[in-house]
């Protein structure tokens, strides 16, 4: 329920200017809640941002979604998988 | 991985029945300026609240749309989980806030330069909300015209 929460605050956040990424974790409730800007994760619930107490892990998630506000050309709803570095130092984008 | 596999059948069928809201048409806020000069915000749906605030209340039937600010000058490990959910470990984020409201994470990133400014306050939602109405109509717009107010140009939202 988490993921269209947020989806939903994202999406009242884009209508009053403010460009949002939010991150999911169920792929299929992104696809019919349609945030304005998502990244979906490969993490189990309670673990959106991967590791706890990893600060480079964690990084890494949010660098991939803060470069999905990077997209000048992209059109909404615009929905990202990230595929985490095994190492945690980086992380990209597929899709 | 955060499928729906991994939760008990009861929740599986729940989600796989659940009347999901659709955002639609889809609003966008295209971001015309480089992060190194934006004011970034933080909206976590984990639950959290710091000492003296009120907990969310987790007997309201289809959820509590309120939300709590969290000072941006926040110690991380001061914030307390107070999600009504059972249906996911707690244990990540009790023993690392910075899993679900990464405070100290969005200092480094302004520290660094990648983004300009870190705004005041950051939002915390409880996110169990199966009846979203009132979320929808009322505390999601205030939440955004409370951020749209301080100036705020990107929001990263992060759920459990």
């Amino acid at each position: 329920m988490c993921t269209q929460a947020v989806g939903l605050v994202a999406a009242e956040m884009e209508r009053q200017g403010i460009a949002t990424v939010a991150i999911q974790l169920l792929m299929k409730v992104a696809e019919r809640v349609r945030p304005p800007r998502a990244l979906w994760v490969p993490f189990r619930h309670g673990y959106p941002l991967d590791a706890p107490g990893d600060r480079e892990r964690q990084t890494a998630v949010i660098e991939a979604a803060l470069r999905l506000l990077e997209e000048p050309d992209a059109r909404p709803p615009v929905l990202r998988e990230y595929r985490g570095d095994p190492g945690g130092a980086s992380g990209s984008i597929t899709r | 991985m955060g499928e729906p596999g991994e939760f008990p059948p009861a929740v599986r069928l729940f989600l796989k029945t659940y009347p999901w809201r659709r955002i639609d048409p889809v609003p966008w806020s295209p971001l015309h300026k480089p992060l190194a000069v934006c004011r970034l915000a933080l909206v976590s749906s984990a639950g959290f609240v710091l000492p003296g605030q009120e907990p969310f209340d987790a007997s309201i039937r289809g959820g509590d749309v309120s939300f709590r600010d969290i000072p941006s000058d926040a110690e991380a490990a001061a914030l307390i989980d107070t999600h009504r959910s059972r249906s996911f470990d707690h244990s990540g984020l009790r023993s690392d806030p910075n899993l679900a409201l990464p405070l100290d994470r969005v200092r480094e990133l302004h520290a660094a330069g990648r983004i300009g400014s870190v705004n005041r306050r950051h939002l915390s939602f409880m996110g169990s909300i199966t009846a979203p109405g009132r979320l929808v109509r009322d505390t999601a717009p205030r939440a955004a015209r409370l951020l749209s107010e301080d100036g705020v140009d990107i929001a990263l939202l992060v759920p459990v």
